[in-house]
């Protein structure tokens, strides 16, 4: 699949979800409810503490980012001499690739994967069933989307947020469930499908939160334990990272690791935080016998030259998710991108370039939210912003909006220009007008008016009344 | 203290009542107003659709017309936030870059003035009944205020505030996303009246016209009854 999830236009993609009543419940709940757990959980950090930790965090991460190649060199050292073999991956397809080779020339049958975004990203399941490869989600939510046709995930940590328990009952019915959709149930359900799956898989993949440059660790943190036993069940073991996620010490993963389970769903703590620390060793009844880690480029070292380095921070906490109001109206398959909210808006263009992604960077108020909550301490709102400029100015996309802001440009640093401009507007607004507000438009206004009314303009201006009742006139 | 208004285009051409309670309120209080005619708008519609360079001529604009003034005070805290970047906008040019720095250092929101430079402790305002306080984005976020409104409308004669269900998240207006992702931003200003309403007030009340504006008008068409106030016009209220 990549980064992209469908072909449709952005506009008909909107719609649809628009009206996906459902789905929409769904976002506002979910945000309330890990917004205030998670508020919870950090005022337990103490009065203003939080912000100290998000400012040492955002440093730890900006450090290894700043010493990239270092952190990286030192990481895959590590790994070797841990047992381990390294690969670097320039893009999606040779990270692919280079993993479906290993499959084949080692006979692999059946692959269990644990959920990760850059597996997604680099498209490894589609590649790996092609090549005659069994896969299996073990995320419960992976595990649903697959067995819905590979339905692509909407958020970056709930990834199945989107589907009721109603419709995942459905979902499981094709595969045999004939039971109620209560939510214990379907979980017991998976979980017995999905046990099996585990001892009698050949090959494990999953992601990584964090490598450590020191030790040549990848972290994997996780609540359900599927990613435990897809490290501990198969003998072969691949681990998939975005070049970015290196920390250079155990001591920077503590900081980031504190913040990360507080910032994705509210709890101080989430229920594993694994440690994978390349072969194991021998006679030992469980762990890798061979393991791979695949460091993916797929245009991380082009953001990293570029002025959207600090994106690279991003720990996928999926906070600046949790707090957008376009997010919560919108979910996360309008993005058209694995990577949605505020920081795919940032990110996606840069990874997939804009001709697909162009609508991206409007799906944005600027309100700041996703700046203040970040834990990586990115300004997302900025970076935001200068997707804006790039398309505005450096790709000229909309001849529309361009002529309209040079017109404003030139009223607004030319006084009479605005006096005499300002002065015949009510009357061109006139045709829309009803009871004295403005409730019809057309082109730009008709969004406004769709569901809104906008006050009409004023026949007398502040700056007419000001000028007549400095003169003596009316007060 | 002599203060110079700048009342922001919107106000201007759109809300007239708003810039005229300002004047009212400032004079009342014993300050001389000075509101200087060649002002037009601020320059932040342009700069956040990413006109980065056809905003300056506007920023340029804005500082010549107001660098005399001893304050500048706008009832507008998002204009307000927006003329603090000047100096980062204008970053490349030495001259103009101090000349931003300036303007900015003494530009203040409403309230904001009212409160952290003359330090008011009374207002004889009175507006019996309940009323809600949305806090503006840029007002709270990027520039900080977000007590000084409280304060000043909790010296209101009559007037009780209640809080709302996520009262501190964006309305959905945000300049040209209102109107370049209209259906969008009319979805955030459906839940944000939704949960207004909900709270039962008589007064829905802002520093900021333009969110005022979009929240007003998902109201206005839902047919509500809650009116909609300027703090500005709240504080002159007798
Ligand atoms: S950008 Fe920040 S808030 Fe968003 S997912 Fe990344 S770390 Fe979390």
């Amino acid at each position: 699949m990549g980064i992209k999830i469908n072909d449709q236009s952005f506009k008909k993609n909107l719609k649809k979800n628009l009206n996906d009543d459902f789905m929409r419940a769904a976002m506002v709940k979910a945000q309330d409810l890990i917004n205030k757990n998670r508020a919870n959980v950090l005022s337990q950090l103490g009065d203003g503490n939080y912000q100290e930790w998000q400012k040492l965090s955002g440093e730890v991460r900006a450090h290894a980012i700043e010493n990239l190649d270092f952190y990286l060199n030192q990481f895959a050292e590590n790994v070797v001499k841990n047992g381990g073999n390294v690969f670097f991956a320039k893009d999606a397809k040779e990270a692919s690739q280079y993993i479906t080779n290993l499959a084949i020339e080692k006979g692999v049958k059946k692959v269990v994967k644990a959920k990760s975004m850059v597996t997604e990203e680099i498209g490894i399941n589609h590649d790996l069933i092609d090549a005659g490869v069994d896969v299996k989600e073990t995320d419960l939510a992976e595990y649903i989307l697959q067995l819905d046709d590979w339905n692509p995930p909407s958020h970056m940590v709930v990834p199945s947020l989107h589907l009721n328990k109603t419709q995942i009952r459905d979902v499981f019915a094709k595969n045999g469930y004939s039971g109620k959709d209560i939510p214990e149930d379907l979980a017991a359900f998976a979980r017995a499908q999905l046990r099996n799956e585990f001892v009698t898989a050949d090959m494990g993949i999953y992601g990584c939160n964090f490598a450590i440059a020191e030790s040549g660790a990848i972290t994997l943190i996780s609540n359900e334990g599927n990613i435990d036993l897809c490290t501990s069940a198969p003998e072969l073991q691949v681990a998939v990272m975005g070049m970015e996620r290196i920390l250079a010490t155990y001591e920077d993963a503590d900081i980031c690791i504190s913040l990360l389970a507080r910032n994705a769903v509210g709890a101080k703590n989430t229920s594993y935080t694994t440690f994978v620390n390349g072969i194991t060793e021998e006679g030992a009844a469980d762990g890798a016998k061979e393991f791979h880690v695949v460091i993916v480029d797929n245009g991380r070292s082009k953001v990293l030259k570029s002025q959207f380095k600090e994106v690279l921070q991003c720990m996928r906490c999926a906070a600046c998710l949790n707090i957008c109001p376009i997010y919560r109206q919108v979910g996360g398959h309008s993005y058209n991108s694995i990577y949605s909210g505020p920081l795919g808006v940032v990110l996606t263009p840069l990874l997939a370039g804009y001709d697909d992604f162009e609508e991206l960077p409007y799906m944005c108020s600027l309100c700041g939210a996703c700046t203040e909550v970040c834990p990586s301490n990115i300004k997302l709102h900025s970076l935001i912003h200068e997707h804006k400029r790039v398309l505005a100015e450096d790709k000229k996309a909309s001849t529309f909006w361009g002529a309209g802001m040079t017109g404003a440009g030139m009223v607004f640093s030319r006084p009479w220009m605005y006096k005499l401009g300002t002065g015949v507007a009510p009357l061109m607004t006139k045709p829309f007008m009803v009871d004295g507000k403005i409730k019809r438009g057309v082109s730009v206004l008709k969004g406004w008016t769709d569901k809104r009314d906008m006050p009409a303009l004023e026949k007398v201006r502040f700056r007419d009344w000001y000028t007549s009742r400095s003169k003596g006139g009316n007060k | 203290m002599k203060v110079t208004l700048f009342t922001t285009c919107i106000v201007d051409f759109m809300a007239m009542n708003v810039g005229k309670a300002t004047v009212e309120l400032l004079e009342g209080l014993g300050h001389e107003i000075d509101y200087p005619t060649n002002q037009t708008c601020c320059g932040q519609p342009m700069y956040n659709t990413g006109y980065v360079e056809k905003t300056k001529g506007t920023i340029k604009h804005f500082i010549e017309t107001f660098e005399h003034a001893e304050v500048i005070v706008s009832p507008s805290g998002s204009c307000v936030s927006f003329v603090k970047e000047y100096p980062h906008i204008l970053a490349d040019d030495k001259v103009w870059k101090e000349r931003a720095e300036k303007v900015a250092s003494k530009t203040y929101e409403l309230s904001q003035f009212l409160i952290d430079v003359i330090n008011i402790n009374e207002i004889s305002a009175k507006l019996p009944g309940k009323a809600v306080y949305h806090s503006n984005c840029h007002t709270a976020r990027f520039l900080k205020v977000k007590e000084q409104p409280l304060q000043l409308l909790s010296k209101v004669e009559g007037l009780e505030l209640v809080d709302f269900h996520n009262s501190d998240k964006c309305c959905g207006f945000g300049g040209t996303f209102s109107v370049k992702m209209g259906d969008i931003s009319a979805e955030v200003a459906d839940e944000k009246a939704r949960y207004i309403q909900e709270a039962n007030p008589d007064y829905l009340i802002g520093a900021d016209f333009a969110c005022l504006m979009n929240i007003g008008g998902r109201l206005s068409r839902i047919g509500s009854n809650i009116k909609v106030m300027h703090i500005a016009e709240v504080l002159n209220s007798k």
